[in-house]
């Protein structure tokens, strides 16, 4: 299928990566959001809610992010593609509703836009500090689909990426931005409608009384009936069976979790997606990720400027994370430098990989603003030595 | 599955030749269910179903919301497109429900402590709106499921795991809070008033906009017990003594307490424009050609 | 029939589970006509059920059934399942 020419702004722009994304989520199909204002993510829902009533859909902002999330679920199965925004403090409410969306496998795609934290924190500057947040932050065990883009462009085309991620598997899937890429403007291609490819959601073919809303198919996915088809579906959070009915016995709890979790893990090497530059033969690997993969390069320019062979990785897709590529990667360097705004979230889950094999020295960085080329450099030269 | 009492001539094929009612309206293998014997919640089960056959409604477009908890329950015995959701969050999840499809017919089907404690902020936002839901609460003064703890409906005085020594927090008064956050329908009724709460049902489900009905009903496990009020249906008996027919009261008088009247009947009964016809006059008037009107 | 005290004639019945019910007593409690009473045997969760003491005083009106929060009892009118009866049959005309 490609994209439903209605939503889409086919043109040269010049957007912030806030409105690229929303502009990303209406060429997707997406029809209904569900938000709540949080600086420094508002721009995507502002623009959503002027450019919706032309296109057709609906945009409705609900009294917290509690609600924004899981209205958004109830969206989901009156049939739409759908999306919520956050930032940090709202990113924290919408927890609970991650795992629903999760465990009831409603495709959706959440769009948080990261600045300084805990709590309050540094609402207007960036940060890189909720990675782990979206992975381990809602109780239980689950698998999630989170990608980071760099630029308003990524953040155009990985917002499609995620709204068909999101059909393909039935999770919610996480756009990660930060603060710095939500608010930079640069120059945007939005195609044609018919050049943009677009997953449509695996509906049943099944008879009302045939169908078994959570029997999957082959590839570990069960297909979707909405409310109003007459399969007379049952929805719930608790632990449940084919039918959809409450199961709540370990074995039930291992044949679900262990299915759900396994559409992804099952699937991290064909997921991933890492953008390498000179990683064959270099002696030092920087592993980077959203804006701070923007300034590594920066370093990675200047240390091959002094002689140094260093390769550099960009992880566009961080969850899952990309454990077999960075575990190869590891075999091809003396060390890996990973710079993030954070004080270190996925350099645990690069080290992981690595297993000890060279070492992993992280640049860490408390948020507020980005990197100091600098930093990272004097990083590499001292991982080369 | 019925024994008669009247003839024997049912077993021509192992199958009744009538049923309870409320049957087709149940997934009966989900049978017996877990409610407590004397629990209310059944009751309440049987009249709305009752009203889903007298409305005659499409029950392929009738979709039940419920949060979390005893009454939280209800969604999945019922057999309809059913939804069982986070503790508190019934009523939005029902407002995309509602949004995403207008066609469906979406009932939230709640607890007080579900519906008013943790999920408060959305009932109120939902009523200001006039999201086009029908919100039924069947409160029973107590979080049952998790073994009897004081809820935002507590009666001042009575006894619970969280107040031992007694409740000494003003219970919300739910009539009154639906009608100042702007409710086009409410009203109350008590599991002794089945015919009553029967045509209620049938009533609010033909009605649109944020309409909403609290039923009082017994917890003989966890309120009754604990506050030596006996069983079930010396509760029952009770609201059949204390209640008080009172069509259009206002509101303000409707509060409810361990002893004295128990107001019951329609409070409000007013129309206003619900969210999605609000949305799409007003984009249509301010926007003309350029909106592209919703309709799901 | 020469003394003439009136012979009352039961207007419907009542069908009952007794293993679905939980002894509430509310069909016994609130039948306009007490025509309900505990059975004197258990159920298999040793609950008293109800049963019919006074049939020929059962209209049939079904509150039992509205009242019965275990879906264990309903009444009908005798007319109602006759047709009852019937639209069953005509819908399984293999019986």
């Amino acid at each position: 299928m490609t994209a439903d020419p209605k939503g889409v702004l086919t043109g040269v722009h010049f957007l912030d990566g806030d409105h690229a994304a929303c502009e990303g989520a209406l060429a997707a199909g997406c029809r209904f959001v569900s938000g709540y204002p949080i600086t420094p993510s508002t721009e995507v829902v502002e623009r959503f809610a002027q450019r919706i009533p032309m296109v057709g859909g609906v945009f409705i902002q609900m009294e917290d992010e509690l609600a924004a999330s899981i209205t958004m679920l109830g969206a989901v199965w009156g049939g739409k593609k759908v999306m919520t925004v956050t930032s940090g403090p709202g990113l924290s409410l919408m927890m609970e509703h991650l795992g629903l969306a999760y465990i009831t496998e409603a495709p959706c795609v959440f769009i948080d836009v990261q600045r300084g934290g805990p709590s309050t924190g540094l609402p207007t500057l960036p940060a890189q500090a909720d990675m782990m947040q979206v992975k381990w932050g809602s109780h239980g065990d689950y698998e999630i689909i989170a990608l980071v883009p760099d630029s308003p462009q990524e953040c155009f085309d990985l917002t499609i990426k995620a709204f068909n991620l999101a059909e393909q598997w039935r999770v919610p899937v996480f756009l990660m931005m930060d603060e710095v890429v939500g608010h930079m403007t640069e120059r945007v291609v939005i195609p044609e409608a018919s050049a943009i490819e677009i997953t449509e959601r695996r509906w049943t073919k099944k008879a009302p009384g045939e169908y078994r809303p959570f029997d999957a198919c082959a590839d570990g996915v069960p297909a979707m009936a909405k409310a109003g088809d007459g399969h007379r579906i049952h929805v719930t959070g608790l632990t449940h069976d084919e039918r959809g009915w409450p199961a709540l016995t370990p074995k039930s709890q291992d044949k679900l979790i262990r299915r759900l979790t396994n559409k992804i893990r099952d699937n991290a090497d064909a997921l991933a997606d890492i953008r390498e530059d000179q990683c064959e033969g270099a002696d030092v690997i920087v592993v980077s990720y959203g804006i701070t993969s923007r300034v590594a390069s920066s370093a990675v320019l200047q240390a091959r400027a002094q002689g140094l062979k260093v390769g550099h990785a960009r992880l566009v897709v961080a969850w899952p994370f990309p454990t077999t590529r960075i575990a190869y990667l590891a075999t091809q360097c003396r060390a890996m430098v990973v710079p993030e705004l954070n004080l270190g979230q996925m350099v645990h889950e690069v080290s992981r990989a690595v297993a000890g094999k060279v070492p992993v020295r992280l640049v860490d960085h408390a948020g507020g603003t980005v990197h100091d080329p600098k930093v990272i450099l004097d990083c590499i030269l001292g991982a080369a030595r | 599955m019925s024994e008669t009492t009247l003839n024997d001539d049912q077993d021509l094929s192992g199958l009744p030749l009538v049923d309870n009612p409320v049957m087709p309206y149940l997934r009966q293998e989900r049978i017996p269910h877990i409610w407590c014997p004397g629990c209310g919640i059944g009751t309440t089960v049987n009249c709305f179903t009752r009203a889903l056959e007298e409305a005659a409604l499409d029950l392929d477009k009738v979709a039940i919301v419920s949060g979390i908890g005893c009454t939280g329950r209800v969604a999945g015995y019922l057999n309809l497109d059913s939804f069982h959701t986070t503790h508190g969050r019934a009523i939005p999840f029902a407002t995309g429900l509602k949004l995403a499809n207008p066609d469906l017919n979406v009932v939230v089907y709640s607890g007080d402590g579900d519906l008013f404690a943790i999920g408060g902020n959305h009932f109120m936002h939902a009523a200001r709106r006039n999201m086009d839901l029908l919100v039924v609460c069947v409160n029973n003064f107590t979080y049952g499921m998790t073994g009897g703890q004081v809820a935002p409906t507590t009666p001042i005085g009575a006894t619970q795991t969280t107040m031992p020594f007694g409740n000494f927090e003003n219970p919300a008064s739910l009539p009154f809070l639906a009608d100042a956050a702007g409710a086009t329908f409410v009203a109350r009724w008590t599991v002794f008033h089945v015919r009553q709460l029967t045509r209620c049902f049938k009533e609010a489900l033909g009605k649109k906009g944020f309409r909403f009905i609290e039923i009082m009903a017994p917890c003989p496990t966890l309120f009754l017990r604990r506050n030596r009020l006996g069983d079930g249906v010396d509760m029952v008996r009770q609201y059949k003594e204390r209640s008080v027919l009172r069509n259009g009261a206002d509101t303000k008088e409707v509060a409810v307490g361990m002893e004295g009247d128990i107001v019951v009947g329609t409070f409000v009964d007013r129309e206003r424009p619900t969210w999605l016809e609000a949305m799409n006059s007003h984009f249509s008037s301010v926007l003309g050609d350029r909106y592209r009107t919703y309709g799901g | 029939m020469s003394d003439a005290t009136p012979v009352r004639k039961a207007k419907g019945t009542v069908f009952v589970q007794p293993e679905v019910c939980k002894g509430c007593s509310y069909c016994i409690e609130f039948c306009p006509t007490d025509c309900l009473e505990f059975s004197r045997e258990f159920n298999a969760k040793g609950y008293h059920f109800p049963v019919l003491g006074r049939p020929e005083d059962c209209t049939g009106c079904g509150l039992c059934g509205l009242y019965c929060p275990d879906f264990a009892i309903f009444g009908m009118r005798f007319k109602d399942i006759e047709a009852a009866k019937a639209a069953s049959l005509a819908s399984h005309p293999t019986r």
